[in-house]
């Protein structure tokens, strides 16, 4: 590519070897491109593909076995590829500064933040404990941490997400450096949250003129702090310019493939629903008790208040709020993973909130669960048709006729009968999603609870799963509870929605009013935080099989 | 297999398999080697090591075949560190099993009675009950079996704490198994790597326990073992030191053996942490 002028950081080539036995020879094949001072460069792929080695490879923190094979990384006039390691320690923190994926085990839960930001000083100057103190109260301040005297003495647990995340930032930026990469820096984090820390990185990189690495897999987020772009797959750049271009005019198929799988906001036009309500969830209450003696002390956790729902037959609910809304709390439930204190959730006349243990457990085909993680969710240890089939073993199958029901379930689902001898770990994760619901679907459920379902998947392949699903919603008239964080996701699959807040619902209706003419403040806050929301909005909504 | 071809990528794995088996085939051979009663007497005693052919590893003080008592020996070792490790490892994925899954008041009045015999120190509990039931090969066996238990329990524990809330773990639930089946089928397989590996320090334990009994006379005096032989080298350790010394290398390279084919097994079984 052609060398920009004011380049502060330059990868000419880069080649990063990984060892034999990996999914692919190089991590890094032939990368090129470069940051210049006060601009935000935003690396996007997907998992995989590369993008967090490149920072690691800038950095010079290669995990054990995985080299430079080629390419050089020029910063200052220097090839970091061939820096040692006390050069580099120079570097790291005062020229390069990085944030993370996760703040939570970024930061040492044994110090205080004061402290971990303050260390940057005594490692990298000669200040004085008093300077160095004033200096983590001016940084602190700049990050926009409420009350930083407070913060500066609490330990990273004793903080929110957002905030810690912020600590972070001032700890990368405490000593100016000339450029800063940030890992997914917002992925962890709440979507209202989401928006305030890019805002943040963003007017900071302005008053600093940082240059910004900036590496995410979501173009949402592209659209919003963008200045230039390089989309990476399989190791390589297939294409980068000036974020406006690649956005709207995308040259390379896959780059087109990628922004057309970003779910839009608008919700398809809504289908008509059945009068007959399959699942009715009413005033269903569950409150968390820790600690205390004889009650006294203890700390209450409401996790849902009140809530009362129903679901139409053949139709889907989504359950959308941020982390510690009480979404899943009641989605598990639902299931009866979780014991509701009060309520009822009735289903096919028979009330599940009061039903014994063990009438719980022969009903349980009427309603199923999948789980958000495909690596966790799975039983290492047994093969895909045995996960598949254990449901209808459990409930009196003879076992070969449940295997052998496993194979067309893995065709159902859209995996490859044949592989169904094979171990969870030899399939992706949006293979693993697939077994998941091929093992929800075995009991043949009326009711299916997808608790953040397609969280965890790549872009690409969250559209092949939300079809995926809406296709047998179709075909096995199923009735499905979609829980998720992500409203561009809820937007394409629910009929209706409803939002919760602190556990309780704070707005429900048909999707498309929600997400059109949202009523309550806060739905409209979290309707406004959606990274590259008007990005999203231009959108055509993609034709999800109705 | 990969597990396996892991294992065979370790020298010191290696080494300790290949002197595994050699005290294996010692323990198998011994009745074609020496056909004869190993605890007879045999010949003139306290010839030392490498001077009579008839007695290559020379006889102890009253005259018995130090050759055969080592190779009957085996036997003994093996089997009270086979067995003893079984009835350790049994009882104790059976109480940390329940105590980590079913956790509150299960696990509180479980984890207590773990506590009370880890205060006991092993082997005067040990002590006790060879004083209260007899110094049969059996009761010897048995008696250090439960007293190896309360480490593997809480290892289990610790375990099934950590996995009984993974997600799949909650799918077998919501497909509607039974927690019995949860524990055996879901949670047991995935909990059970680590205790294998801890089952080698078992039964290296095991064998100490039971010759640290022998050689204060209190283990099975009937039977040819290790330990016997070197309570009885005792009383002529000054002079003829090897009647001690012979049995005591045999301790010492079998109680290696198998700590290094335990090494081997958690570096095979768990190839993440070997990989720091």
């Amino acid at each position: 590519m052609s060398e920009l002028s004011g380049a502060i950081l330059t990868l000419e080539g880069l080649s990063v070897r990984l060892p034999p036995g990996a999914d692919r020879p190089h991590a890094l094949s032939g990368v090129s491109l470069s940051i210049a001072a006060n601009e935000i460069l935003c690396v996007v792929g997907e998992s995989g593909s590369g993008k967090s080695m490149m920072a690691s490879t800038i950095m010079q923190l290669l995990p054990n076995g995985v080299n430079i094979d080629g390419g050089r990384v020029m910063f200052e006039g220097r090839d970091l590829a061939k820096a040692s390691a006390t050069e580099m320690r120079h570097v790291r923190g005062a020229g390069i500064a990085m944030i993370f994926q996760e703040p939570m085990t970024a930061l040492n839960p044994l110090r205080t933040i004061g402290d971990q930001i303050g260390e940057m000083f005594s490692i990298h100057t000669d200040l004085s404990r008093a300077a160095i103190r004033a200096k983590v109260l001016a940084l602190l301040e700049d990050v926009r941490i409420p009350d930083p005297k407070a913060a500066a003495r609490a330990f990273p647990h004793e903080l929110s997400g957002g905030q810690r995340q912020r600590a972070m930032i001032a700890m990368a930026l405490a000593l100016d450096p000339k450029v800063l990469i940030a890992d997914e820096p917002t992925t962890a984090l709440d979507v209202t949250t989401q928006a305030q820390i890019l805002a943040l990185i963003r007017d900071l990189q302005q008053r600093k003129k940082t240059a910004v690495l900036f590496i995410t897999h979501d173009f949402g987020v592209v659209a919003e702090i963008a200045d230039r772009v390089a989309v990476m797959q399989h190791g390589s750049i297939v294409e980068q310019g000036i974020a406006a271009s690649v956005l709207n005019a995308p040259q390379h198929p896959y780059t087109r493939q990628l922004i057309a799988a970003v779910p839009p906001l608008t919700s398809p036009p809504p289908r008509s629903l059945s009068d007959d309500i399959i699942l009715s969830i009413d005033d269903v209450s569950k409150t968390y008790r820790t600690g205390g003696f004889l009650g006294r002390g203890a700390r209450v956790t409401r996790a849902v208040k009140n809530v009362s729902l129903k679901l139409p037959r053949g139709a889907t609910l989504g359950i959308v709020g941020e982390s510690g809304s009480g979404k899943s709390t009641l989605a598990r439930c639902l299931v009866r993973l979780i014991d509701p204190d009060a309520g009822a959730i009735v289903l096919e006349g028979k009330d599940w909130a009061k039903m014994a243990r063990e009438d719980v457990r022969r009903e349980t085909r009427h309603i199923q669960m999948v789980f958000q993680d495909p690596f966790g969710s799975l039983n290492p240890r047994r093969k895909a048709a045995e996960l598949v089939a254990q449901g209808p073993i459990v409930h009196g199958t003879p076992r070969a006729k449940a295997l052998a029901d496993a194979k067309e379930l893995f065709a159902l689902v859209g995996l490859d009968p044949s592989a169904s001898d094979r171990f969870p770990h030899e399939f992706s994760g949006g293979q693993r999603q697939r077994i998941g619901l091929a093992r929800a679907l075995a009991l043949r459920p009326e009711v299916l609870v997808a608790d953040e379902a397609v969280s965890a998947l790549d872009v690409s392949v969250q559209a092949q799963v939300l079809q995926l699903l809406a296709g047998l919603r179709q075909r096995l008239g199923l009735s499905i509870v979609f829980i998720t964080h992500d409203l561009r996701v809820a937007a394409q699959i629910c009929d209706l929605v409803a939002v919760m807040k602190d556990g309780e619902v704070v707005e429900q209706g048909l999707a498309g009013d929600v997400f059109g003419r949202p009523q309550h403040p806060y739905t409209r806050a979290l309707l406004d935080s959606i990274p590259g929301g008007a990005f999203a909005r231009q959108h055509e909504a993609p034709s999800l099989a109705r | 297999m990969d597990a396996l071809k892991r294992y065979f990528r370790s020298p010191a794995a290696v080494v300790g398999l290949v002197l595994l088996l050699i005290v294996v085939a010692m323990a198998v051979s011994a009745g074609w080697i020496y056909p004869r009663e190993p605890l007879a007497l045999a010949g003139r005693p306290l010839i030392w090591p490498f001077s009579n052919p008839r007695f290559l590893l020379g006889t102890d003080n009253s005259g018995r075949d130090i050759a055969a008592q080592i190779f009957y020996g085996a036997r003994i070792s093996l089997l009270i560190g086979g067995v003893a490790t079984a009835i350790a490892i049994a009882i104790g994925v059976l109480i940390g099993a329940f105590a980590g899954f079913y956790g509150g008041w299960v696990d509180n009045v479980l984890m207590r009675i773990t506590e009370a015999f880890q205060t006991l120190p092993n082997f005067v509990l040990l002590l006790v009950l060879v004083a209260v039931f007899g110094s049969t090969l059996t009761t010897v066996t048995i008696a250090v079996g439960v007293v190896s238990w309360p480490a593997p329990a809480r290892l289990t524990r610790a375990e099934f704490l950590s996995l009984r809330n993974r997600e799949f773990v909650q799918a077998g639930r919501t497909l509607g198994m039974r927690d019995i089946q949860l524990i055996l089928g879901e949670i047991l397989p995935n909990a059970l790597p680590p205790v294998i590996v801890y089952a080698s320090v078992v039964m290296a334990v095991a064998i100490l326990l039971e010759s640290a009994l022998a050689f204060l006379r209190l283990s099975d005096p009937n039977v040819a073992s290790w330990g016997n032989l070197i309570g009885l080298g005792r009383d002529v350790l000054r002079v003829q030191w090897y009647v001690s010394a012979i049995p005591g290398i045999a301790i010492l390279l079998t109680v290696l053996a198998v700590s290094l084919v335990g090494q081997g097994l958690n570096d095979a079984l768990n190839p993440r942490l070997k990989a720091r």
